[in-house]
């Protein structure tokens, strides 16, 4: 009865068919992005010299990177600063988020005990959580960074909580038949199967994290990106309110690639679609 | 009719005594009642019955994933109070892990039933040479390091048969486990359980809607009733193994699923008694 027609394992270098439609399109498509910014400052530059735009209601790209070179040691500094902050704000939420989220999400009683209260929680304006930050710990970076986390910590913690409560139960009846702990089941199905969701979040989190600690320094610390900023339009440098905003943009965009980067080599598997 | 074939000599590995599983919140509905079974060691039997019968209900409470609500479930001599290790199970779904490999996928039980567990470690390589053993028995060999969703769904069901035997289970529940595979590839792979069981001789308990099947795979077909589900009939499969597909054109294996055909009517508009207690 054994004899099983035999089906050759697949040759990973063969071209699927239809590949080699559409190449010129792929090959152009890396650049796609950087053409349609270049197009953007073109645009924002020739509607302010039209215009005779005055440089303290909009500056055009050019002086921007010009002040950006004018600048540039404070702006590194205040940059370095908010960059330190924003990411330790960051990694305490992955720390809290991740472990929140393994907790609420494989017990449905905590689920349904403690997600009214966080959301709750989310619901506040974290703008208005600054000042009391300061009554608790002055001005600084400590407020930048509880802000930071604070913001991007809810998203994290929810979709890991999805990820882990939302396991099927087939999957789930597997382990358990074999005699498996809750302990086992998350650590074998329910944090692998958590990941996808765990790194959506994060590239939400990243973002957001500097809008938490940007909004903290503008009022309560005197040092770093949003601080700069503050002082700069308070003397009418309206450009270098715009570096600050390119450099945040940047360091934004730099953080949001590590991410995928490491999603890549880890949640590979979810995106099977996309190869 | 009588629902116990084990000898009296040896007592029956597997052993339901007046079962009755409540279903939902408010126990308001039996899925299976006054439920009797017997199951000799090394013995493969197969549950046939109407959609909705508790066959599932049937697998959860020997498996111990399920507490039945009245009676005894004993498997091995010992009461069933939980999950057991020395089952495996395959179900209508594979159920593979998407992040792993087809390998480590087979490998799962290892990681958490015992002895393995704490020998996985240090006896990896002979752990990953049986696993490959078993892959190649089902005709996966070669196919150990991809991963279950680049496998078509029989390919799948067969590394799913891998998982359930790698750590050389004594109880084989498989609920439907062909189920969801196209006739060609399904029969196919009656031949590859059946060449199975025939190696290694574990005790099986096969849920399925397809009579064909059961009666091709099965010392014996049990019959359930519409739910309440009851083992309302059972048959005892004469033919001679290993049996091939030529067994399946037999007169007497038509007349066979004929009979089965009839009776799970019968059951399906519920001429098979109700009881409520």
């Amino acid at each position: 009865m054994s004899d099983l027609p035999s089906v050759m394992p697949p040759d990973p270098d063969e071209p699927l068919p239809f590949e080699h439609t559409e190449k010129m399109s792929e090959r152009l498509r890396p650049l796609l992005p950087w053409l349609v910014m270049g197009a953007f400052l073109l645009l924002w530059e020739a509607v302010v010299r039209l215009f005779h735009i005055p440089v303290f209601l909009l500056p055009a790209p050019s002086a921007v990177a010009a002040s950006l070179i004018e600048w540039a040691p404070q702006i590194r500094d205040n940059a370095l600063a908010t960059l330190a902050t924003t990411v330790a704000g960051f990694a305490l939420a992955i720390v809290f988020g991740v472990a929140g989220g393994v907790t609420i999400g494989s017990s449905a009683t905590l689920y349904a005990a403690f997600y009214p209260l966080l959301i709750g929680f989310n619901a506040v304006p974290k703008v208005a959580i600054v000042p009391i930050l300061v009554v608790w710990f002055g001005i600084g970076a400590v407020p930048a960074i509880l802000t930071a986390f604070l913001i991007s910590f809810f998203p994290i913690l929810v979709n890991v909580a999805t990820g882990i409560a939302t396991v099927e139960p087939e999957l789930k009846d597997v382990l358990r038949a074999l005699g498996a702990s809750n302990r086992q089941i998350v650590a074998k199905v329910g944090l692998p199967r958590a990941m996808p969701y765990f790194f959506a979040s994060l590239k939400v989190a990243i973002t957001v994290a500097f809008v938490g600690s940007i909004m903290s320094e503008t009022v309560a610390s005197n040092v770093g990106i949003g601080s700069l900023m503050m002082t700069a339009s308070a003397r009418f440098e309206v450009p270098l309110v715009f570096a600050g905003l390119v450099v945040t943009a940047v360091m934004g965009i730099l953080l949001y690639l590590v991410a995928e980067a490491i999603e890549k080599r880890v949640v590979g598997w979810a995106m099977r679609g996309h190869r | 009719m009588s629902t116990t074939a084990a000898s009296p000599a040896t007592p029956p590995f597997v052993e339901l005594r007046d079962v009755a599983l409540a279903y939902g919140a408010t126990a308001a509905t039996l899925a299976v009642e006054r439920l009797n079974l017997a199951v000799a060691d090394g013995e493969f039997v197969a549950v046939v019955g109407p959609s909705g019968c508790g066959k599932s209900s049937l697998m959860k409470v020997v498996t111990g994933l399920w507490p039945p609500s009245r009676g005894r479930v004993t498997v091995d001599g010992t009461a069933v109070k939980g999950p057991l290790g020395i089952v495996g199970m395959a179900f209508q779904n594979s159920v593979q892990l998407p992040w792993r490999t087809v390998l480590d996928n087979v490998m799962l039980p290892l990681e958490i039933v015992e002895p393995h567990a704490s020998r996985l470690r240090r006896e990896r390589r002979s752990y990953e040479a049986k696993a490959r053993d078993l892959l190649q028995l089902v005709g996966l060999a070669g196919y150990d390091r991809q991963h279950p969703w680049q496998l078509s769904g029989g390919m799948q069901q067969r590394a799913s048969l891998c998982r359930a035997l790698i750590h050389d289970p004594r109880l084989l529940m498989l609920d439907e486990p062909f189920g969801a595979l196209d006739m060609f590839t399904r029969e196919e792979l009656w031949g590859v359980l059946q060449d199975l069981w025939i190696a290694r001789r574990p005790t099986v308990i096969l849920v399925t809607h397809d009579l064909r099947e059961a009666v091709f795979l099965a010392d014996r077909v049990l019959v359930m009733s519409a739910r309440p589900g009851r083992i309302v009939a059972e048959y005892t499969v004469p033919f001679p193994r290993p049996r091939t597909l030529e067994t399946t054109y037999l007169p007497e294996f038509t007349e066979l699923t004929h009979e089965l055909r009839r009776l799970i009517a019968e059951a399906r508009v519920g001429v098979a008694p109700e009881v409520s207690s």
